[in-house]
């Protein structure tokens, strides 16, 4: 039964394809940042999972001989989460420069904005 | 998993981002429970509440309907259930959830373990990684975080035909960066 062992993966790959499907489907560029915020804290669930260490605790000392869980990932996911939030909000910057442009942030009425000329 | 079930089916855009908001808190929860202390409280902080002020702000400015999409779902469907499979096909030889024995517990990671504590002089592990061995990899983010809030202003900040809500736009920004 060694697959059922590994039921992080399938929560975090249900949750990546959830977000991949919002960005793909929606049409709605707002819509589509929440779907991209999605995806990316499933990568962020892979790893801290991948982290993880059977009866181990957090990575801050006590005393002799406790079992830590790997702290080496948690120090990127924290870098990515600031950096995730930093691109988040350039790209709702760019939605609000769009909008202010084209007078809509659905994606189809754009692409017919964009036809005629 | 259900938040974002209902991120996908709800057409009204402030229900979605209120929605990420739990969802980003949850996640954090998540993360308090698999050991990792210091991820849990940025992803609280900062996923659920610099992004959604973040996303309310725009949606101040973009109006919060979604109209109904014109195309079938069908083909996104297919694309991502395809990915998803062969993401799954990829997990057949990967270490059991929790095993102490996996590669990424063997290699470098006891060394930090053992040594960090004596060699910098902090309990936690994480900290002494992130400010001291990877000092200059922090460094690099902070330009990011830099280098995203100067592109926020330069594709807001001299807009001057409306300035009440440009000014409630780059005032955000400053709290971020």
């Amino acid at each position: 039964m060694d697959w059922l062992g590994q039921y992080n993966y399938y929560v975090v790959f249900f949750l990546m394809m959830t977000g991949f499907y919002v960005v793909v489907a929606r049409g709605n560029l707002v819509k589509k940042i929440v779907g991209l915020n999605i995806f990316q804290s499933s990568v962020f669930l892979l790893y801290i999972s991948m982290a993880k260490v059977e009866h181990g605790t957090a990575p801050i000392v006590l005393a002799d001989g406790t079992v830590y869980s790997n702290p080496l990932p948690h120090v990127l996911i924290l870098t990515a989460i600031v950096v995730g939030v930093a691109t988040t909000a350039l790209g709702l910057a760019l939605v609000v420069r769009i909008k202010e442009a084209y007078g809509t942030v659905e994606e189809d009425e754009i692409h017919d904005q964009d036809e005629p000329a | 998993m259900a938040t974002a079930l209902a991120v996908v089916r709800l057409r009204s855009l402030f229900a979605v981002v209120m929605l990420a908001g739990i969802y980003s808190l949850v996640t954090a929860g998540i993360f308090l429970t698999l050991d990792a202390v210091d991820v849990a409280f940025t992803e609280a902080a900062v996923g659920a509440g610099i992004a959604t002020m973040l996303m309310l702000g725009t949606l101040a400015l973009t109006g919060h309907k979604q109209t109904p999409p014109r195309h079938s779902p069908v083909l996104p469907l297919m694309v991502v259930t395809i990915t998803g499979v062969v993401l799954l096909w990829g997990t057949h030889d990967m270490p059991r959830f929790g095993d102490p024995d996996a590669p990424i517990h063997r290699h470098v990671a006891p060394r930090y373990i053992e040594e960090s504590p004596t060699e910098i002089g902090l309990p936690n592990m994480v900290t002494s990684v992130l400010a001291s061995y990877r000092g200059f990899d922090t460094l690099g983010e902070v330009v990011v975080v830099f280098t995203a809030g100067v592109g926020v202003l330069s594709l807001l900040g001299f807009r001057r035909r409306r300035p009440p809500r440009q000014d409630s736009e780059s005032s955000k920004e400053e709290s971020d960066g």
